[in-house]
């Protein structure tokens, strides 16, 4: 067998069965990988004698012929996912040497599947933020580079290392986190799938909460399938969760490969935003093409409160990460910095804790919320968040699955954005799908002029993920996939 | 709304973030232009409308009001910077 880190999750799964490689092998040639790849700073903690230690007991269970859905795959974990006695900091420094005593839901799940666990992966700090420039252990390097150009690129945010360890090939897939854009975005800027699932669908145990109303955990993999693979075993009903929705979890896998015949797709007009670049526009209109070609019914629709989904956001999120993150006071866990009374000490120690952008989203949610604001930002922000919800249900009247770019604009250079507003306007496609709990994929479509890839995104009712699947499938068999060329 | 360098100190206070003397000026400046691009929200007509409180629409779960987990007061401290007999240790509040 040559490079076992080339192989999907589906086709790893057939090796394994068949034995013509162990899992032990299947990890050592991951854990090879991995040192080789660590320029690209997308793991922050490697742990390959647990990767050793699961991957045995892997072998075991395929020897006898058992194991899940997942048995002796070797995934990366954002940092953001407790993961008992193994490094959890949500790359702050003020969870500086949290080391949780319990494991989180989702990766609860995978490791009952028999999946095998590489290291924590880089991410923005606390999931704010939409290039993994705000991480407190550096910057992620995105395996493509413009054509021509040995320049770095970000691989987007905040999921920015898992993004960047699945394109590069340093794990089969990864678990990852979307508030605003977080799953999807990264996944346009590496050439990767990702899927923000329907609120309520994966458990947000043991998870660091950044915004709860909004945070999903979804994951990051190669391709569609894989994609699918990962979000049956990533979703459950938890009683630790009581906003996890009591549904049972389908076979997504089941909905790859069913015609899109008859299908109904929605283009929302608003989406045409003043500035769209003609490459994301002609990507935009040959996935409609695409989709035609194989039966679909392309129908104009319109979302008219696109363009307040992503202010309202900016008041929706601070004022619930100003409330979650109230807990990191010097006290329970992390960062210490003595001061001179109680108070200094935790204001102390949350200015050395907390990264710049952290504590922005903390003093707008804190002012937005504070006595005499109430109504005039949080509760008018609430309000619009139903207004986006009423347009989607309108929408869902005339069409079955809604069509998007993924992202206004291919991976740029670290540094190249600095104004705190533009960086958020990378969420512009992304972040409407948060507010109204919807799902949303991100699936590959073609490459920029650049020689960048870029990503169109598909936003289904809520529990239908099996449509996003199919139709991502879809456009995949068109488009084909992408890999970065090696140069690590 | 437009946010001083006192509204600054007040919200640090409030949010308990020391905020150095010289980079109150930045702060102001930086949640300004946050502050200003959410205005565009005072375009829309939000009469009748009921803010949301759920964005999924499920009955909320209930569960007994029992105890169901716990007992492991050295799980809940082992990551204090700060503690002694499964106690949290902090400066001293009381005069």
């Amino acid at each position: 067998m040559n490079d076992l880190t080339s192989l999907t999750i589906a086709t790893a799964r057939e090796g394994l069965r068949k034995k013509e490689f162990s899992a032990l092998e299947l990890t050592e040639a991951y854990i090879a990988a991995i040192e080789k790849a660590r320029i690209l700073n997308a793991y922050i903690v490697e742990t390959p004698d647990k990767a050793r230690t699961m991957a045995k007991a892997s072998d075991a269970k395929l020897a006898n012929g058992e194991g899940g859905a997942l048995e002796g795959i070797p995934l990366g974990i954002k940092d953001l996912y407790a993961t008992k006695g193994i490094h959890t900091q949500a790359c702050s420094h003020i969870l500086d040497g949290f080391k949780p005593t319990y494991e989180s839901t989702v990766t609860s799940n995978l490791w009952r599947d028999g999946a095998v666990m590489l290291g924590k992966l880089n991410m923005d700090e606390f999931a704010m933020g939409s290039s993994n420039e705000t991480s407190y252990y550096g910057n992620v390097i995105n395996p493509w580079r413009r054509k021509n150009s040995n320049a770095s690129l970000v691989p987007g945010g905040s999921s920015g290392g898992s993004a960047s360890a699945v394109a590069a090939h340093i794990c089969a897939a990864a678990t990852a986190t979307d508030t605003g854009g977080s799953i999807r975005q990264p996944a346009a800027f590496t050439g990767t799938v990702g899927i923000k699932p329907t609120y309520g669908r994966c458990s947000r145990w043991g998870i660091v909460a950044f915004a709860s109303s909004l945070d999903q955990a979804g994951p990051i993999a190669r391709d569609v399938r894989d994609a699918a693979i990962m979000l049956r075993s990533m979703a459950s009903v938890d009683p630790k969760d009581t906003t996890s929705v009591d549904l049972p979890v389908p076979d997504y896998e089941k909905a790859i490969g069913k015609s899109i015949n008859g299908l109904r797709v929605g283009i929302p007009k608003e989406y045409r935003a003043d500035g769209m670049s003609t490459e994301i526009e002609d990507l935009w209109n040959r996935g409609a093409q695409w989709l035609k070609e194989q039966g679909a019914e392309i129908i104009e629709i319109s979302l008219p409160h696109t363009k307040y989904a992503l202010p309202a956001y900016y008041i929706v999120a601070p004022a619930e990460a100003s409330s979650n993150l109230a807990r990191y006071d010097g006290v329970r866990y992390g960062l210490r910095v003595p001061g001179d009374d109680i108070v200094d000490m935790y204001e102390n120690s949350r200015a050395a804790g907390f990264g710049p952008e952290v504590q922005r989203r903390i003093m707008i949610g804190t002012y937005v919320l504070s006595a005499g604001y109430y109504d005039a930002y949080y509760v008018r922000a609430q309000k619009i968040r139903t207004l986006i919800k009423r347009d989607f249900e309108q929408a869902w009247a005339k069409v079955d699955v809604v069509l998007t770019p993924a992202t206004p604009s291919p991976a740029f250079a670290p540094g190249e954005i600095s104004d705190p507003v533009q960086m958020y306007l990378n969420d512009i496609f992304t972040v409407t799908v948060n507010m109204a709990g919807l799902p949303g994929i991100a699936v590959p479509a073609g490459v920029s002029n650049d020689g960048l890839p870029l990503g169109l995104q598909l936003i289904g009712k809520a529990f239908d993920e099996e449509t996003l699947f199919k139709t991502a499938a879809a456009i995949e068999q068109v488009a084909g996939g992408y890999q970065a060329p090696k140069w690590w | 709304m437009s946010v001083d360098q006192a509204t600054v100190r007040r919200v640090a206070k409030l949010a308990r973030i020391k905020v150095k003397e010289e980079n109150v000026e930045r702060l102001a400046d930086e949640l300004n232009s946050i502050l200003h691009w959410i205005e565009q929200l005072n375009e829309v007509n939000v009469d009748g409308v009921e803010p949301m409180t759920s964005v999924v629409t499920v009955k909320m779960k209930k569960r007994k009001d029992v105890v169901t987990d716990g007992n492991y007061p050295h799980d809940v401290v082992e990551n204090a910077p700060a503690a002694e007999d499964d106690y949290f240790l902090v400066p001293k509040v009381i005069e």
